[in-house]
């Protein structure tokens, strides 16, 4: 075989990475390098680029390898699939993430791989990288690290100490689906792993007794990944399944990736348009589970088919099933109760409860706080506005569906 | 109004340079303690000075009537001081004006509603996303050999901002590049970094930056790589990044070809046949996942295994109840596996889930102390669960234990069966009422059989108390006391059974 050259491996390792959702730099520590060493992280994450699929390009996001012994359907990477493979040196990903970092294209490295001779072979390589960059180098950048679940767990614990972010895929939504899909993966493996991963991160941020001070383990939590549309899981069983991972494993992120066509396809899996806007109002489902006090079973409580209603978003779904709870009068609803209110995110809900602190809020003024009234009017009563029979009206729904945009080509 | 008649004059403020907000400050709280209503006072900035043919200078500023000094809240020179970088012409007139009236109505910043709070805040959104962008689109070109190292290299930017905001972002690039040489250049000033002090220079050309760097096209090789055809969504692209700055990013100029490519790069990948498995495969398979389908499957009972790590093996893939979905991993007995004294809790919890090892969590470290004060020592027994994975709810980032239901204590008995059967214990302890219940194969009622040594089907000697986790629910402290007192003392019974 002909050698090629580090630009190829990038394309080729880049290709296959693509396929992750996460590219997030967010929540780590503060940290810079004033004394020393090169990069920062000041909590923010920082999208550098953006690419024509709407996805932020924060991180370098490459496999070390996409070898792999693994043959999982949907994956591009699998043993089975024709692709072209490669494989970067430690070296050629040190290098890399060093000369994009300085010239400011990127906050960081996201390293996946595909499983080279043993998963403790592959994640050990892995984690010598992330040592590299991070003592050899110095490098104060975010550095996200996709673990391998079946490698020893002294392994994640060495990955967590030099690793901003560690996640581990759960692949599908059910255990029926990866056993299905992914034959070679267990599901007990990938959750053991990720409660290791949470069991570390508790330990160690107990302050120690004799320094008081917090030591460093994956500052930036751990997340995963379950790809939506490969299976026939309904929603409701999504969300479930999402709910039970973030109460579990403590995790920052569920991240749903729209399975997506690959080149060279298996028979088992045919291929189709990405759903796109499914994980869209999976994602808006997920943000009201987390900040909007949703318990899971609620979100799709009274649906007929489990499923989250394309045309409009789940709030606003849930709240035309709900009609009862409404109009919501937001001069002394609390907190609560605002959130459910469709149309209105936290930070409009935060500014309502402050700004009724020294006025009585009207539609008017509610007006200016938020981004449009049309869909929170039905919703709401204020002073010298109340909805009359509108929030009961039978083509309520109709009237609040958003117009189906073209998408814009150039 | 007195004030306004009282200032029939007019005042003009020259500013020193666009981000003179000392200067402004110094000028707004003098007309503001002199009583100078905002229609009277205009500010000026070097390049909206320029506009006029004549050189303004600054009217001489009144004389303060009473006080001398004023407080405004500290958020509202932060945000004040953000919006001061606004390339908006009369931002400092507008800032005199919320002066003006954040001196009369102090909560007005707490009002989002207000017409003059929605400008200020849209004027400090717009400074910050333009700093934010800036940091996220700056990109540096290395000037020197290729090889060249940090000490001897510098990296040049050229970046065209909205906002007057160069200088301010300057710490940002400081702490995250400290240890290079670099410049960043803008049409509203430049800044340059030597790793050890900041120098900020006048305007620069985009020909004063450098115009190539090697790397890029091995940026521009990753760029369009990492793009997913199949998932196209040029407005949301554009939305994060406007296409006014796309001129300066060495990435951009290939989105236009990508966008064309994607539809069909996308239907192509839906109408291609399977392929078939390159030789490779064949021999992965082989070498790898032989055998590996003739696993366990956990769906049905494995044969009676001899000894007690063949059973804690056959357990870990134990499907035969539904809670193994949920749950982490089977958590299984744990101890001598000749105890003579065995305990028998209801489930795992959120700890035990976790670590997969029994009794670790606040329940079980209430047991554990209580067997030291009772002086039994704990490495000697052996300790285990009815049911062996946790049942919960989850509420947020925590897990609402849930009882096991009739069946699944059931399905489990069999496990915990074949533990007692290897282990062959004097005596075993059923901890709480699911304990009892699997032990005897009837529902008990612990608070009227607490205490008592039930002879199970299969022989054995079962003493019946309560959960430790009972204990730790009370919630009258003076109760709690008590119910310890009460489950040492059985404790104590139990090392008596033992001795005797």
């Amino acid at each position: 075989m002909s050698k090629i050259s580090v630009r190829e491996k990038l394309a080729i390792l880049s290709d296959a990475a693509k396929y992750d959702a996460s590219c997030a730099s967010s929540g780590s520590s503060k940290r810079d390098s004033r004394k020393g060493g090169i990069g920062s992280t000041e909590g923010m994450g920082i999208c550098h680029a953006y690419a024509p699929d709407g996805r932020c390009i924060s991180l370098l996001k490459i496999l070390l390898t996409n070898f792999c012994i693994y043959d999982c359907s949907y994956c591009i990477n699998r043993s089975s699939s024709n692709t072209k493979r490669a494989r970067f040196t430690i070296e050629e990903v040190v290098d890399l993430t060093l000369e994009f970092y300085k010239r400011n294209y990127i906050e960081g490295l996201f390293l996946s791989s595909g499983v080279i001779r043993s998963p403790d072979d592959t994640m050990g390589e892995m984690v010598e990288i992330a040592r590299r960059l991070r003592i050899d180098h110095c490098f104060k950048g975010y550095i996200h690290l996709k673990s391998i679940p079946e490698c020893d767990p002294a392994l994640l614990e060495q990955a967590g100490l030099y690793a901003d972010r560690l996640s581990i895929n759960v692949e599908l939504p059910t255990d029926s689906g990866v056993e299905r899909l992914a034959p070679e993966k267990k599901p007990q493996t990938i959750r053991r792993a990720m409660g290791t991963v949470r069991g570390a991160i508790e330990n160690r941020s107990e302050p120690t007794m004799r320094t008081k001070r917090k030591p460093r383990f994956a500052p930036a939590g751990q997340s995963t990944q379950m790809i939506v549309g490969a299976d026939p899981t309904s929603d409701a069983i999504i969300l479930k399944s999402s709910a039970r991972l973030y109460s579990s494993y403590h995790l920052r992120r569920v991240y749903y990736s729209a399975f997506s066509p690959i080149p060279d396809s298996s028979a088992a899996l045919p291929l189709m348009k990405p759903p796109l806007m499914r994980e869209h109002r999976l994602y808006q489902a997920d943000w009201l589970m987390r900040f909007y006090g949703f318990a899971n079973e609620e979100i799709l409580d009274g649906s007929p088919d489990g499923m989250l209603d394309l045309a409009i978003d789940p709030k606003l779904a849930w709240a035309l099933r709900n009609r009862h709870v409404f109009p919501v009068d937001v001069n002394r609803a609390d907190r609560e109760m605002l959130l459910r209110i469709p149309g209105l995110g936290t930070k409009a809900v935060a500014k309502i409860l402050q700004v009724r602190r020294y006025r009585t809020l009207r539609l008017e003024d509610v007006g200016a706080i938020v981004q449009s009234i049309q869909k929170i009017r039905p919703f709401i009563t204020a002073a010298g506005w109340s909805p009359g029979g509108l929030t009961e009206t039978e083509n309520l729904r109709a009237r609040l569906t958003p117009q189906p945009q073209q998408l814009s080509l150039f | 109004m007195e004030s306004a008649r009282k200032f029939a004059e007019q005042f003009t403020i020259s500013l020193d340079s666009e981000m003179d907000f000392d200067g402004w400050r110094k000028a707004a709280r003098t007309l503001a303690l002199a009583g100078a209503p905002s229609s009277a006072v205009t500010f000026l900035t070097p390049s909206a000075a320029s506009q006029f043919l004549f050189t303004e200078a600054s009217s001489p500023l009144p004389q303060p009537a009473g006080d001398t000094t004023f407080n405004v809240s500290k958020i509202f020179v932060e945000k004040a001081q953000t919006a001061s970088h606004h390339s908006d012409p009369d931002r400092y007139d507008f800032l005199y004006h919320l002066l003006v009236r954040v001196l009369d109505e102090p909560n007005l910043l707490r009002i989002a509603s207000d017409s003059d709070i929605r400008r200020l805040e849209a004027m400090v959104k717009s400074v910050r996303r333009d700093a934010h962008k800036m940091h996220a689109f700056v990109r540096f070109r290395k000037v020197g050999e290729v090889d060249a190292s940090d000490d001897e290299a510098r990296y040049v930017a050229w970046f065209e901002p909205d906002h007057f905001i160069v200088e301010r972002e300057a710490g940002f690039f400081m702490r995250r590049f400290a240890q290079m040489n670099w410049s960043i250049l803008t049409p509203k000033g430049s800044i340059h970094w030597n790793r050890q002090t900041l120098t900020v220079g006048p305007p620069a050309k985009r020909s004063d930056a450098p115009a190539e760097d090697a790397t890029e096209e091995l940026w521009r090789t990753y760029f369009s790589n990492i793009f997913n055809p199949a998932r196209l969504k040029v407005k949301a692209m554009q939305s994060e990044m406007p296409k006014k700055y796309w001129k300066n990013m060495p990435e951009a100029a290939l989105i236009p070809d990508l966008i064309a490519g994607a539809e069909n790069r996308a239907k192509a990948m839906v109408a291609a046949m399977p392929s078939v498995p390159p030789p490779t495969h064949a021999a992965i398979r082989d070498r790898h996942w032989k055998g590996a389908e003739m696993g366990e499957t956990g769906n049905t009972l494995p044969p009676p295994a001899n000894d007690l790590e063949t059973l804690r093996k056959q357990a870990e893939t134990c499907r035969l109840c539904p809670l193994h979905e949920p749950a982490t991993q089977t958590v299984f007995g744990e101890g001598p596996a000749d105890a003579p004294l065995v305990f028998v809790g209801e489930q795992p919890g959120d700890k035990e889930d976790i670590s997969g090892q029994p009794f670790i969590g606040p329940a079980g470290q209430l047991f554990d102390a209580t067997l030291q004060d009772a002086g039994i020592d704990r490495s000697t027994v052996y300790v285990t669960n009815a049911v062996k994975h946790f049942k919960f709810q989850p509420r947020g980032k925590f897990r609402l234990h849930q009882k096991p239901n009739g069946d699944e204590i059931q399905t489990c008995r069999w496990w915990l069966g074949q533990e007692l059967k290897l282990i062959d214990p004097d005596l075993t302890v059923a901890l709480g009422a699911t304990a009892a219940q699997s032990l005897l194969g009837r529902s008990v009622a612990v608070t009227k059989e607490r205490g008592r040594i039930v002879e199970s089907d299969e022989g054995q000697r079962v003493f019946i108390t309560v959960h430790p986790s009972f204990l730790l629910r009370i919630p009258d402290e003076r109760r709690k006391a008590d119910e310890r007192a009460r489950f040492r003392d059985d404790m104590i019974a139990v090392r008596e059974l033992m001795a005797a």
